[in-house]
């Protein structure tokens, strides 16, 4: 995109989190068996069932999973923005740089968000506030947590908004989010993101909303940023071209579990979960004309009071009577990777 | 923003026009269905023929398009609103011209308002705001309760309570006192005192304003627990703002925006409540009058009052939606 | 939910089509309206509530023997007497029974807000409806209409109607009523069709070739129809309001009518010279009938809000 980054940020020497004891050495991003619950007049969902994986620098993650799967509250527990009535971490640790975030205290947490670890919405016209200018938005980051005054912050908006790829930043930077187009509406998102200069981005569904070539325009942008920038990115999408372009690992979402865990390739090429499976071959192909779709039948099951066994039986086509009533855990499988079947042998061979 | 208030100020005109002519047109066609009123004042004795002439004359009844029933009295109408233009508004069975009685009156009526428009909102948005803040808590059941109660009476009920119990009982009470200043005792006065044209107007204008306190605090709640969930908010979170500066600055303007909305349709029940104020409380304004002209029949003041608060009334929506649109850019395209 | 349920429901667009969701029962919209309003309190009170108001305005009999209206009932050395054990409300003015003369004005306030009400909803609804179907010209005409008869402020445009207007009788009042109490039906049902219209059924039932009419009946109307619910029942507490105030400002019923508005006029006068039963029954008796229709109204749009669920 740009050959010289601008150095949009300086930030003050003082910031809340120099006392605490991050390591560099330890990875970027790690989660570990965490379980979310939500509290319904039903029951209680268990949004999240032990979800665990990690994150480097440079490294992008897509987590893949059908509407409902967990993959949302996830990435919310991860920043810390659930509503917490309703929902409830249940259990697991997630650690940037060594440090478990879910015990911090609140004060410290908020400025992990933006400053460490930052997110970017769906639908950017409802994530943006309405009656604020693009500019008003973006410069608030820089005089909460940096202490710039107004000219200076709107200095650095103007950066931002150059940084993207907003022609004539200048003059849109007093423009009011329903007066851009969805596109570049997502690239506002994005400058909001990378703002503090953040060491995650955790994208969470950027280009459903948009239509397919701006959603390559966005993906690489994307995608230049976080090389340059040299970001842990976690991609969240229920598209598989998007992730299968971008992602260097892929953790597959299933009810709440994480079902396989392998990198690009290797998921592509040889899948080791039906669930998998049956999303690849779900893909409609330009070279078979003339077929019926398939379609992966049934529903997704309750949450609430799930019913014994793994929870992806009805619709396997690998089912037996063990998967019935003994939930699988995630088994590992050759090549660094997991899945949780009892059959993932078979399943790779097919 | 200028487009905007230039694209409002031409659809006004319409408008207003088309009210008045609405107006004149439920005027026009009562006489021709009914009679003419000047015949009706004298009941059963009437007076020689050239007597009723000179006062239909006088009144502007004498129109021969008033004679037909269905006639929309174009030609009476433009005259109307020359007459209108120049802030003539007609005169009263008394002779007396009606603007200029308006006009005598207005400030009590305008003082009223005032209070009742400063209470509503200052009052109203705080127990919105704690409301919607503590959604299923105490202070929320509590506001909700009250604001339903205060929305179930009406006007005069509200009224004739509070005149018996505050101005008369406890009004008296501190009247009578000793120990109480005078202006607390002034507070609570039955009536219209001009030494204290602020203070005695106090209560007659808690009244007025207590219907659309309820309904703004009620707005307020609303909005606020909508906007609470917006996605913005997560954004706002997202981004590290603290709770404080996410509600205060991110969610207050987008709430109160119905509020300014509701403000402009308010000013319209505020002119019609206070005729039933004025009466009850016996506040010589501009309702106080346009009551006893009801009760007199006195069908020019009557007409004459209701354009003039009409007027107002569009012209009070004029700025109210000028103040919209600078809250909300969005509008500002449409 | 796989994409060909997804595809059923969305052509379905009834809302009571019924909806299998992850948990796999099944609740129509409807049902889920029934549940909660089922479990509210607030409903069952307020419901209940304008049940015996209503039997009131049309049955009075069966909560007062004697009208207050027939031959005799009453005797004018009763007049303005207190409330005692054996007639806990009191005399009016006139020396009629408190009580019966409430419940025998309950239909002048009750019925004239029903016909008012079945009005602006009949107007509203069809109105609403062409203007936010068919926008453009159509809507152009409708809202510059509704905004001339909204700059009449409520009460006064009434005042002037029914202060010419010599014959102030149940008709006329809720004619006058009803003139200028239907912009506020149509802005409502046109903002609710104008929301529904952009909902991908509609898209989807054009697809298959469906009239406007047809598309119309079928879909809009029942979609669009909650906040106009909703409004109808709260408009029943604000006309029965309205309507008292008129009546107290002298241009509402007149007397000898046995209506609320006028018992507490009377009381107004007489309430300060210490008989306040006159004034406090009467106000109780609308206070309570409008506070019905109000709360009423409220827990229906609770249970209705689309965005609640």
């Amino acid at each position: 995109m740009t050959d010289t980054k601008p150095d949009v940020t300086a930030g003050p020497a003082k910031s809340p989190l120099r006392n605490v004891a991050f390591d560099p050495s330890a990875p970027l991003l790690e989660v570990e068996d965490l379980a979310v619950e939500f509290h319904t007049r039903d029951g209680v969902a268990r949004a999240v069932n032990g979800v665990s994986f990690s994150l480097s620098e440079g490294e992008t993650l897509g987590i893949l999973g059908e509407s409902g799967c967990g993959k949302s509250v996830t990435a919310q527990a991860i920043m810390g923005i659930l509503d917490t009535p309703p929902a409830r971490i249940a259990g697991g640790e997630v650690r940037y740089r060594g440090v478990d975030l879910l015990s911090m205290d609140e004060k410290l947490r908020r400025h992990v968000r933006a400053n460490k670890i930052a997110m970017i919405f769906q639908d950017a016209l409802s994530s943006l506030n309405p009656v604020f200018t693009v500019g008003w938005q973006l410069a608030e980051s820089f005089r909460v947590h940096q202490g710039a005054d107004r000219k200076q912050a709107k200095q650095r908006a103007v950066e931002m908004l150059d940084l993207v790829g907003i022609p004539a930043a200048k003059n849109r930077v007093d423009d009011f989010p329903h007066q851009f187009s969805g596109g570049m509406r997502q690239r506002v998102m994005i400058a909001m993101a990378l703002s503090l200069k953040p060491d995650v981005i955790i994208a969470d569904e950027p280009t459903t909303a948009l239509d397919v070539t701006v959603q390559a325009q966005v993906m690489q942008l994307l995608a230049d940023l976080q090389q340059e920038m040299r970001l842990g990115l976690i991609l969240i999408t229920h598209d598989m071209g998007v992730v299968a372009d971008v992602a260097d690992k892929i953790c597959v979402m299933y009810a709440g579990n994480a079902v396989e865990q392998a990198d690009v390739y290797q998921t592509y090429e040889s899948p080791a979960h039906p669930y998998t499976r049956a999303l690849l071959e779900s893909i409609p192909r330009v070279d078979q004309k003339g077929q019926e779709l398939t379609v992966i039948k049934g529903l997704p099951p309750a949450l609430v009071n799930p019913p014994p066994g793994c929870l992806f039986h009805p619709r396997c086509t690998f089912a037996r009577d063990r998967c019935k009533v003994e939930a699988p855990p995630l088994y590992p499988v050759p090549g660094g990777r997991a899945s949780a079947c009892h059959y993932w042998e078979e399943v790779m061979a097919k | 923003m200028g487009r905007y208030v230039a694209r409002r100020l031409i659809q006004f005109i319409p408008t207003i026009l088309g009210t008045l002519f609405l107006l004149h047109l439920l005027s026009t066609m009562t006489i021709q269905i009914v009679g003419d009123p000047v015949r009706a004042l004298f009941g059963e004795n009437a007076p020689p023929q050239e007597v009723i002439l000179q006062l239909q004359a006088q009144y502007g009844l004498d129109n021969p398009c008033l004679e037909q029933t269905g006639n929309p009295c174009i030609g009476m109408f433009f005259d109307r609103l020359g007459q209108y233009a120049q802030g003539d508004f007609g005169v009263d069975f008394r002779q007396q011209p009606v603007m200029d009685q308006f006009l005598h009156r207005m400030p009590i009526t305008a003082r009223m308002a005032t209070i009742a428009i400063v209470f509503e909102t200052v009052v109203g948005i705080i127990l919105g705001m704690l409301a919607g803040l503590r959604k299923d808590k105490f202070a929320d059941n509590f506001v909700r309760v009250s604001t339903t109660l205060l929305i179930a009476f009406p006007v005069f009920v509200f009224g004739s309570l509070a005149l018996l119990f505050f101005g008369l009982k406890f009004g008296l009470f501190l009247r009578n006192s000793d120990w109480a200043p005078e202006w607390l005792g002034q507070m609570f006065q039955i009536g219209y005192n001009p030494e204290y044209p602020w203070l005695s107007l106090f209560l007659p204008g808690l009244v007025l304003g207590a219907f659309s306190l309820a309904a703004i605090a009620r707005l307020t709640r609303t909005s606020l627990i909508e906007n609470l969930r917006s996605d913005y908010v997560r954004t706002a979170k997202a981004k590290g703002l603290t709770t404080r500066r996410t509600i205060g600055i991110h969610t207050l303007r987008n709430s109160l925006i119905p509020v300014v909305t509701y403000i402009g349709i308010d000013v319209g029940f505020l002119l019609g409540g206070s005729i039933v104020t004025e009466a009850i409380f016996n506040a010589p304004g501009v309702g106080l009058w346009t009551f006893q002209a009801i009760g007199r029949n006195d069908t020019t003041i009557i007409i004459g009052v209701v354009t003039i608060l009409s007027i107002v009334f569009l012209v009070a929506n004029l700025l109210v939606d000028i103040l919209y649109a600078s809250l909300d850019p969005r509008i500002r395209y449409e | 939910m796989s994409d060909l349920s997804a595809a059923q429901a969305a052509t379905a667009g009834e809302p009571g089509a019924a909806v299998e969701g992850a948990s796999g029962s099944t609740r129509s919209l409807w049902g889920d309206v029934r549940y909660e309003l089922s479990r509210s309190p607030v409903f069952w009170v307020s419901g209940v509530l304008v049940l015996v108001i209503l039997l009131m305005a049309f049955f009075p009999q069966l909560f007062a023997s004697t009208s207050p209206n027939s031959r005799g009932a009453c005797p004018l050395q009763q007049a303005r007497v207190a409330p005692t054990w054996e007639h806990p409300f009191g005399y009016t003015s006139a020396g009629c029974d408190m009580w019966a003369s409430l419940v025998w004005g309950t239909g002048k306030s009750v019925i004239l807000a029903v016909l008012v009400v079945a009005g602006i909803v009949i107007i509203g609804v069809v109105t609403g409806t062409a203007a936010g179907w068919f926008g453009g010209f159509t809507d152009t005409i409708v809202s510059r209409i509704t905004d001339i008869f909204f700059g009449l402020p409520f009460i006064l445009g009434a005042i002037v109607f029914l202060a010419i207007f010599p014959t102030r009788n149940i008709w006329t009042i809720s004619l006058v009523l009803t003139i200028f109490g239907w912009t506020s039906m149509t802005r409502v049902m046109r903002g609710s069709v104008i929301a529904t219209k952009q909902r991908d059924f509609v898209d989807a039932a054009r697809a298959l070739g469906a009239t406007d009419l047809f598309i119309i009946r079928k879909h809009i109307l029942a979609n669009s129809i909650a906040p106009v619910i909703v409004l109808a029942t709260i408009a029943l507490g604000s006309i029965i309001s309205a309507e008292a105030t008129l009546t107290v400002l002298g241009v509402g019923y007149q007397r000898p009518t046995v209506s609320w508005g006028l018992l507490v006029a009377d009381g107004q006068n007489l309430a300060l010279a210490g008989f306040w039963h006159l004034l406090v029954y009467p106000c109780a008796f609308i206070v309570v009938t409008v506070l019905a229709f109000i709360m009423l109204g409220d827990v229906l749009r609770d249970a209705l809000d689309p965005r609640s669920r």
